[in-house]
């Protein structure tokens, strides 16, 4: 049956009767709800997540307290350059998202799949920078588990570049090795959202394909909504890991 | 009065619906594609009685190697891999999805009167993650096994053991992952698709208690998930948060475990509790007595269950301050649990009792989980704890909850709602007899455990001093028994499928909404979406269900 039947014969269709739009879930009784449960069930995901994070930054908070001085010069050791650049990357990466959100709401596709690959390129730009920092960490020996050293703690003069910025004293041997504790927070955080930012440009590659095909702009836009949800609690993570890794020291 | 509730129809002309949701649609990619929570139960039910019976059969040679005092049944190391494949298997593969993955799968959408769970793909997923996991668990354990036990402890699993851990920790992490889309999906299908009339207080308190655990499978899940991440990548890649070595901390692991692991242990028992409540109500025809406080109680629990964890760790070094703190808090938790038990005695106190094998099973589950909650009691008390940790008595008490508690209470469920599922009932007099069987056996195989564990015998070790074989060979006497209990509902069960009595809509004369629809139920539930005007276990509304539907036949 359709409309014009409905309208033919004269008669208000019944309820039940009127076709559902074709993204409605059958077992939902109007896109309300399935709109709602949808969203609710993305917010707890993110709560589950929160709670994933959580034993890193509760482990953070135990080590940091324990061996701040070995933390202190581990901070020294990122660069606040890139970190600041990575995080002004990824904020930028939210607006476009925000932006691509908005897109969908008011069905401009040209738009939507402009902001998408902005997004998507944002978040590659991301891992590469990641990438160069990892780089750095693994050509100073700071990986642990991998021929870690310690020669830049116990002897900060062998690391001028480092000795420059900051004029760190040498720490004794066994607060020194506890920096092998910061940066195995650090790759264990770092790591963790990066797979997270995989994980979320892999479905960004897929959504692109998609709003391409006008899927996102028909007035349904849960997916990219909750999606954008997902991408924003991302960025959340960083903005807390950035002054905890990188600014901890650096109040003077 | 009548010793029986079951009311069937007219066997000679009765037939199972022929339109239902196991009929629906035929072939195997129908199953394994399929979007409909029953049949996503179903699927649950068969894959968790296979991991059941795995996990049972290793608990086999478990008791069997005890049964003597050297260890001559298998080399040690082989009887370590044993009992940590026991407890993997039994742990995250029976007893977290037990419950909530086949019955409440099953039931919570039939029970708030919606037609599906709110996210079905998602639902589907989280059976491909339990199945993933547990093919991975399997490989790991005839590649080689784990013998970390199933608590991972590092440094031992990180730096010690050259066993399948990582194996063993990624298959655990899957099924983590499957568990939490479980509790979300119950979260959001009990918030978001009630049927009108279906207050929170009209809900039965089965919805509650799935509520409750699936809570604790959102929030604790996930720090388990992270915990296991922390232990791979420092037994793959070498760094450093768990490692004394390097100035990382043991005793954080054992925090963040048992952060999930508690919680855990309400996972397990809360959708229990309310197979329980359905059980009791129905044959003692009486609303469940204190029906808000048993209600608040799954919640309490629930809250509570998150601020214990450390009971597990009192010899662990932690400080005397802390222990004192956790083992108030520990206490406390005996509160919510009482409230149940006392509320299900007022209920059975003047009803109409009549004996079928749920309910026999129900009162198992509410002797057994007394004792098992008890001696939790004494474990939670630091003093004794400190004697009885790590010996049998705590072997004893777990199992007393998890097994005469738990498993029970599964058994009474798949026995109670057998007729909705699959529309056929189970044979009553044989039933009663495995109802019967499995409580001698379990009390004759965990019994003596608790007298092995005050006399001191330590739990883990395949061999064991002579003066305590005849409690063991008690023991293992009774997991014979226990087995025989297990598989007779396996076979009548399977029996039944074909051969059972045609059930009908109601045959408890029960007041749920599941029982108010055919069985087994339509593919969408309900014909249309039913209009919630009474509270639950209203048995007189039943009655003048009866008389309209009565009126209406004659007129």
């Amino acid at each position: 049956m359709s409309d014009s039947t409905a309208i033919v014969n004269g008669q208000a269709a019944d309820a039940h009767e009127h076709p559902h739009p074709p993204y409605q879930r059958h077992h939902f009784e109007n896109m309300g709800q399935q709109v709602d449960a949808t969203n609710f069930a993305m917010w707890l995901f993110l709560l589950t997540e929160i709670m994933f994070f959580g034993g890193l930054f509760t482990a953070y908070l135990i080590y940091r307290n324990w061996y701040y001085p070995a933390f202190v010069v581990g901070s020294h050791q990122l660069s606040i350059l890139w970190g600041t650049l990575n995080t002004g990357v990824l904020i930028t990466s939210s607006l476009t998202m925000a932006m691509g959100v908005w897109c969908a709401e008011t069905r401009r596709k040209g738009g939507l799949v402009w902001c998408l690959v902005l997004t998507f390129l944002l978040g590659l730009v991301f891992l590469g920078i990641k990438t160069i920092e990892y780089s750095e960490k693994i050509e100073k020996h700071h990986v642990p588990g991998f021929h870690y050293s310690v020669q830049s703690f116990v002897d900060p003069q062998s690391d001028p570049e480092v000795y420059k910025a900051y004029h760190d004293k040498p720490l004794r041997l066994d607060m020194a090795r506890h920096t092998e504790v910061y940066f195995s927070l650090y790759f264990a955080m770092t790591g963790m959202h990066a797979l997270h930012m995989i994980i979320g440009i892999s479905i960004l590659g897929f959504m692109i394909f998609r709003a391409r095909a006008g899927a996102y702009t028909t007035g349904h836009i849960t997916f990219v909504e909750n999606f954008g949800l997902y991408w924003h609690f991302v960025d959340i993570i960083w903005i807390f890991l950035f002054p905890l890794l990188y600014l901890i020291s650096r109040h003077g | 009065m009548s010793t029986t509730i079951v009311n069937l129809p007219d066997q000679s002309t009765a037939r199972v619906p022929k339109t239902n949701f196991l009929s629906k649609e035929n072939g195997l990619l129908s199953w394994l594609l399929t979007g409909d929570h029953k049949r996503i139960a179903m699927l649950y039910l068969i894959s968790i009685t296979v991991f059941f019976f795995i996990g049972g059969a290793l608990a086999g040679l478990i008791r069997l190697e005890l049964l003597t005092p050297q260890s001559d049944l298998m080399a040690t190391d082989t009887y370590n891999k044993v009992f940590s494949m026991h407890g993997l298997i039994m742990v995250f593969f029976f007893l977290v999805p037990s419950v909530p993955a086949t019955l409440g799968n099953f039931l919570i959408p039939i029970m708030i009167g919606a037609k599906d769970l709110a996210l079905p793909k998602i639902n589907l997923l989280s059976w491909y993650l339990y199945i993933a996991g547990g093919t991975l668990m399997l490989y790991t354990m005839i590649t080689g096994g784990v013998d970390t036990g199933w608590t991972f402890t590092t440094p031992l699993s990180t730096h010690y053991l050259n066993t399948n851990v990582l194996g063993a920790a990624t298959a655990a992490f899957i099924a983590g992952f499957s568990s939490v889309f479980t509790g979300l999906n119950f979260i959001v299908t009990i918030h978001k698709m009630r049927a009108p009339g279906m207050t929170w207080f009209r809900l039965p308190l089965f919805v509650w208690s799935h509520y409750a655990a699936s809570i604790l499978m959102v929030l604790a899940t996930p720090v388990l998930a992270i915990t296991l991440v922390l232990v791979g990548v420092e037994r793959g890649l070498g760094i450093g948060v768990f490692d004394p070595a390097k100035g990382g901390d043991p005793i954080l692991f054992q925090h963040l475990f048992w952060f999930y692991s508690h919680p855990a242990v309400y996972i397990m028992i809360l959708p229990g509790m309310g197979v329980i409540s359905e059980v009791v109500s129905t044959f003692a025809r009486k609303r469940v007595f204190g029906y808000t406080a048993v209600a608040f109680s799954s919640v309490a629990i629930a809250v509570f269950g998150f601020f214990v964890w450390e009971h597990h760790m009192f010899i662990m070094g932690v400080s005397n301050y802390s222990t004192l703190v956790f083992s108030l808090l520990t206490m406390l938790v005996a509160v919510p649990s009482a409230i149940k038990i006392f509320n299900w005695t007022f209920t059975l106190y003047k009803g109409s009792l009549t004996f079928e094998t749920p309910m026999l099973y129900a009162f198992g589950f509410m002797g057994l989980f007394t004792i098992g909650g008890l001696t939790g009691v004494f474990l939670g008390s630091t003093g004794t704890d400190i004697h009885l940790t790590e010996t049998y008595f705590i072997v004893a008490h777990f199992h007393f909850v998890m097994v005469g508690g738990m498993l029970m209470a599964f058994l009474s469920g798949v026995h109670f709602w057998w007729p909705k599922m699959t529309g056929r009932m189970y044979p009553e007099k044989i039933s009663q007899l495995a109802a019967l069987v499995t409580f001698i056996g379990f009390n004759f195989t965990f019994f003596p455990q608790f007298i092995l564990g005050t006399l001191g015998m330590p739990r883990r070790y395949a061999a064991y001093p002579p003066e305590f074989q005849i409690l063991n060979v008690f023991s293992t006497a009774g997991a014979t028994i226990l087995g025989v209990g297990y598989v007779l509902p396996l076979l009548y069960l399977t029996w039944s499928l074909r051969y059972g009595e045609v059930a009908g809509n109601n045959p408890w004369q029960a007041t749920g909404l599941e029982w108010q629809i055919q069985s087994p139920p339509l593919t969408e539930n309900f014909v249309q979406i039913p209009v919630m005007d009474h509270d639950a276990y209203d048995y007189e509304w039943l009655e003048r269900q009866k008389e309209k539907e009565v009126t209406t036949s004659v007129g």
